[in-house]
């Protein structure tokens, strides 16, 4: 098996966050009853003219100087030509030769530790089709074009990724972008992010590219990663008996976890393209480039490097936190309430506010717990009010009402004993009760130690400070 | 009154304003024209009498409020390539038989904004795709001046209906020549404008880099009148110019001295008839005497225009063309099995011969493997062409030639052969490949039947263009002849 080195390519098609279509004034937003958001432009009536949203194209501009790719000072639109009922024009308008974006790289980060750039050879800007409904329509097929029309760029990588995890590690790092960017919502399930995996396996050490099968419409990284895994699978299986593999575009069948064959090479259509007439050259000039430059964010890879730097967080960590910018701004706002704990704070915003939110389903930006109140738990751990331990159980009380953590604490009579002479009678009372467990003890049985830590945890309801407990104890049970 | 047919629209428009006669009559007369004629032309697809009556209404109120516009209480008629709201828009096409369009084309609404009145959709080639009228699903228009002649094509219906004033403008399309050619072959004026100076927003399209609208008149005059309410930017076309559009009217009088006239030498080839060269040459001479200069030109690239016209209209035809899929509009086939037999069925059935013929072009030249050999050598030499025209016009300001090889021919002449039919255009398709403005106007008659002159100028000249033509009908009355049997 290690003979074969596996060759992928992907075709990532990120819907652009712009309000109205991309030729038309349509409505773009997710969820309408069928139809209700396309327009004569949308359902392809005789007579009517596309109109290029400027929006989209800032859009793709902004993408690109991400990438730092090269921006093209004159693109232009294509027409690719097919048959579907759910194409209404009976073409798809596209960018073919002349692409907005060209010749860009994101690097990602390998298990090993080792940074890979991945190559973009392109991206370019296209409409989306509407889709076919079948569902409840017996005998016919319906045709809901609200996402006809809907501005994608589709951003294409070099065949530079080696493996299913360098797949979806790209593929991750893409949408982190867009998402940065504000320029697509990066939602999967409802389709504003999917690509196609262009996936090939040859002998180790060659340079020629095996044949290729392309897997379309991959809408969730755990899909990405299985029907590529299956799809090389299915190559080697093919090559080391023998036979050759056939160029054709294939379907992920995420229930029996299987690519199947959907259509062949020479079953391919020919898309005839050519530059659609109705549509001029996009032509940009640098003034327009350097007023999108304006508006770019802090980018993940910049963000992440800063968290290093300024928090001393590990690249783990700060991978991590800025997966996300929502995350990003989150934990910083933590950490400017509580800039001697940059780790501290780091844990938590990783560890239980990304769990509850995680178990709830629930969005960074879903307001549940400001980052405000969550500070002013960690300073509570940091100023020894409480422990590590009960401030968990604090946290779960926090989130899931609106009270702040002083309140709870104070409330629930949470604080932590310091109290040398409070602790010192606590642990006098479990010795006299025990006494038994304390003669064992002083018989050599060390292990009892904790048996005791426990029973004076248990009569403080777990507020004594485990330090000097431990310190008392030691003290006091030695005699 | 009885002369309102031989009245020109502008004497029609400035009558209304002072309101010595109203809409309501005019548009009465004129229907009763259209339906007289019908029978024997077959100009019109759709006549839509209430409407255009209560439009009529509308607009005698509106001039007795003093309110009126440029053309109100006019009587027009759209060739049926303009959607129109509520009114059935066919493009000549069994596919579109039962099409009523949802919205207005922007010259549509222009027209009407300005007060014209709408009395029915003109008959036309087949999605536009003819020279002849003869494509058309509703059967044949035929030519005003001798029934058993072609009107030219494709505006055919346009044409007959102005020439034979059944109304007096209407408007029309020209991807290849399809206003001027039947402009010629009727005895009437047409302009086809810049490419981009009229919006095509609604105007079905056949092939997009080359349709424009325009309008059929009998005087260059009248021809001013409709073009300043058709013309101007339109955001819902990318490809509509966003320039200032000057008053045609009030350009018409400037003197003509000193206008530089290119004689085009390619369009006095062996294929012009020698009887419609004798007009030209007639009419050239005029203009000298108007105070022209004439000078001989040549466009060495010219000739290869039908070649590069019948390769690129078709690639985009069969595109545009892509949408009638018997899926949201339009016709479909009955019982269809399946979606590919949907798909064969209702365009098999739906779609005439020639533009089947057209759409079948269209898709081999774009095909994989043959892309480069035609369609991008059509747009190289496309190029040439237009970098030819632009020579010309640095040292000329018009140039000037015959607008069909030939006066109308007889119906079903050329319908066995399309190549033949093709080289119909030859003369027109250039202004198209390089998006110049141009009109035919009347020059005089052969045998009976009109011959047209050309005038092509560089991009957005449509004033010096019409002021051209508006000296030659100042002096001359060929313009002002009419069919017998219309007059």
């Amino acid at each position: 098996m290690s003979a074969w080195e596996t060759v992928i390519g992907l075709e990532i098609h990120a819907q652009l966050a712009t309000r109205s279509k991309i030729f038309s004034g349509s409505a773009t937003a997710y969820g309408a009853p069928p139809n209700a958001q396309a327009n004569l432009v949308d359902l392809g009536y005789p007579g009517v003219l596309p109109v290029l949203n400027a929006a989209a194209v800032r859009m793709a501009v902004k993408l690109g100087l991400a990438i730092n790719a090269r921006i093209a000072a004159h693109s232009v639109f294509a027409r690719k030509n097919y048959f579907y009922p759910d194409l209404p024009k009976g073409y798809q308008i596209s960018q073919y030769e002349l692409p907005i974006v060209a010749g860009g790289a994101l690097d990602i980060v390998l298990d090993d530790g080792q940074v890979k750039r991945i190559g973009i050879t392109r991206a370019h800007l296209e409409e989306d089709a509407g889709k076919s409904l079948h569902e409840g329509l017996p005998g016919v097929t319906g045709i809901d074009l609200n996402r006809a029309g809907t501005p994608l760029v589709e951003i294409v990588s070099e065949p530079q990724l080696r493996s299913a995890k360098e797949a979806v590690a790209y593929m991750k790092k893409v949408h982190t972008l867009v998402r940065y960017l504000e320029i697509c919502d990066g939602n999967m399930q409802e389709g504003s992010f999917r690509c196609d995996a262009n996936v090939s396996v040859r002998p180790l050490g060659a340079h020629k590219l095996g044949t290729r099968a392309e897997i379309k419409n991959l809408n969730s990284f755990r899909f990405v990663e299985r029907a590529i895994n299956y799809e090389v699978t299915r190559q080697i299986d093919i090559l080391e008996s023998g036979r050759s593999v056939v160029q054709e575009t294939r379907l992920y069948d995420p229930d029996r976890g299987e690519t199947r064959a959907m259509r062949s090479k020479e079953e391919a259509n020919d898309y005839r393209y050519f530059p659609d007439p109705d549509l001029l050259p996009v032509v940009l000039d640098e003034a327009l480039i350097a007023s999108v430059r304006a508006t770019l964010p802090e980018l993940p890879d910049q963000k992440a490097a800063r968290f290093t730097r300024d928090y001393s967080l590990s690249a783990y960590d700060a991978g991590v936190l800025t997966a996300s910018r929502e995350l990003a701004d989150y934990y910083e706002e933590v950490v400017r309430e509580l800039p001697q704990e940059p780790k501290l704070a780091a844990n938590w915003v990783m560890g239980e506010f990304a769990a509850a939110l995680n178990k709830e389903n629930l969005e960074v930006g879903s307001g549940k717990l400001p980052p405000a109140r969550l500070a002013g738990l960690l300073k509570r751990i940091c100023d020894q009010t409480i422990s590590g331990k009960i401030a968990k159980e604090v946290f779960e009380t926090m989130w899931s009402g609106g009270a702040s953590a002083d309140a709870l604490i104070d409330a629930q009579g949470l604080r932590q004993i310091t109290d040398t002479a409070a602790i010192e009678r606590v642990i006098d009372e479990v010795m006299t009760r025990n006494p038994a467990q304390l003669a064992e003890y002083r018989a050599g049985k060390d292990k009892l130690f904790g048996f005791f830590v426990g029973q004076v945890m248990k009569a403080t309801g777990g507020k004594a400070n485990p330090a000097q407990l431990n310190e008392l104890l030691r003290r006091k049970l030695g005699g | 009154m009885s002369d309102w047919h031989t009245s020109t629209l502008t004497q029609l428009a400035a009558g209304l304003r002072a309101r010595k006669f109203s809409s309501v009559e005019l548009v009465r007369a004129f229907l009763d024209r259209i339906d007289a004629s019908q029978a024997a032309l077959n100009a019109f697809i759709s006549v839509t009498r209430e409407q255009a009556l209560s439009q009529a209404a509308a607009a005698d109120r509106a001039l007795a409020a003093g309110a009126g516009g440029a053309l109100t209480g006019v009587p027009i008629a759209h060739k049926d390539i303009f959607c129109t709201q509520g009114v059935r828009t066919t493009c000549g096409s069994h596919m579109l038989d039962n099409f009523v369009s949802p919205y207005d084309a922007t010259v549509v609404a222009k027209l009407r904004g300005a007060g014209a009145v709408m009395l029915g959709k003109t008959n036309m080639d087949e999605f536009a795709m003819g020279s002849s009228s003869e494509t058309s699903f509703y059967g044949p228009v035929r030519n005003p001046w001798n029934p058993q002649l072609v009107p030219g094509g494709s505006s055919g219906g346009s044409a007959a209906a102005v020439a034979a004033r059944l109304v007096p403008a209407a408007t029309a399309t020209d991807t290849g020549g399809s206003i001027r050619q039947p402009a010629a072959l009727c005895g009437i004026t047409g302009i086809k404008p810049t490419y981009g100076r009229v919006s095509r927003f609604g105007m079905i399209a056949f092939a997009s880099s080359l349709d424009q609208g325009g309008v059929l008149t009998a005087s260059a005059a009248d021809a001013a009148l409709m073009l300043r309410e058709m013309a101007g930017f339109d955001a819902n076309d990318s490809t509509s110019v966003d320039t200032p559009v000057p008053d045609y009217v009030a350009a018409l009088e400037q003197p003509l001295a000193g206008l530089k006239v290119g004689l085009l030498r390619e369009f006095f080839d062996q294929g012009l008839d020698a009887h419609n060269e004798q007009r030209v040459r007639e009419a050239l001479k005029l203009y000298q005497q108007l105070g022209a200069r004439l000078t001989e030109v040549s466009l060495p690239n010219l000739p290869l225009s039908v070649p590069v016209y019948y390769v690129v209209a078709p690639a985009e035809c069969s595109s545009n063309l892509a949408r009638f899929d018997g899926v949201r509009f339009g016709y479909r086939c009955e019982n269809p099995r399946d979606l590919t037999d949907l798909y064969r069925r209702s365009r098999g059935e739906g779609f005439g011969a020639e533009v089947k013929r057209r759409i079948m072009t269209g898709t081999y030249v774009l095909s994989a493997g043959y892309y480069d050999a035609y369609y991008l050598k059509a747009q190289r030499v496309r190029q040439l062409i237009n970098a030819d025209f632009t020579r010309a016009f640095g040292s000329v300001d018009v140039l000037m030639g015959p607008t069909t090889p030939t006066p109308a021919f007889a119906i079903g002449a050329k319908t066995s052969d399309p190549i033949t039919m093709y080289l119909n255009d030859i003369y027109t398709i250039g202004a198209n490949l390089a998006g110049l403005p141009a009109v035919s106007i009347p020059c005089g008659f052969v045998q009976e039947l009109p011959v047209g002159l050309q005038i092509v100028g560089p991009h957005f000249s449509e004033a010096r263009v019409l002021n051209a033509a508006h000296a030659f009908q100042r002096a001359t009355d060929w313009h002002t002849r009419v069919p017998p049997g219309y007059a």
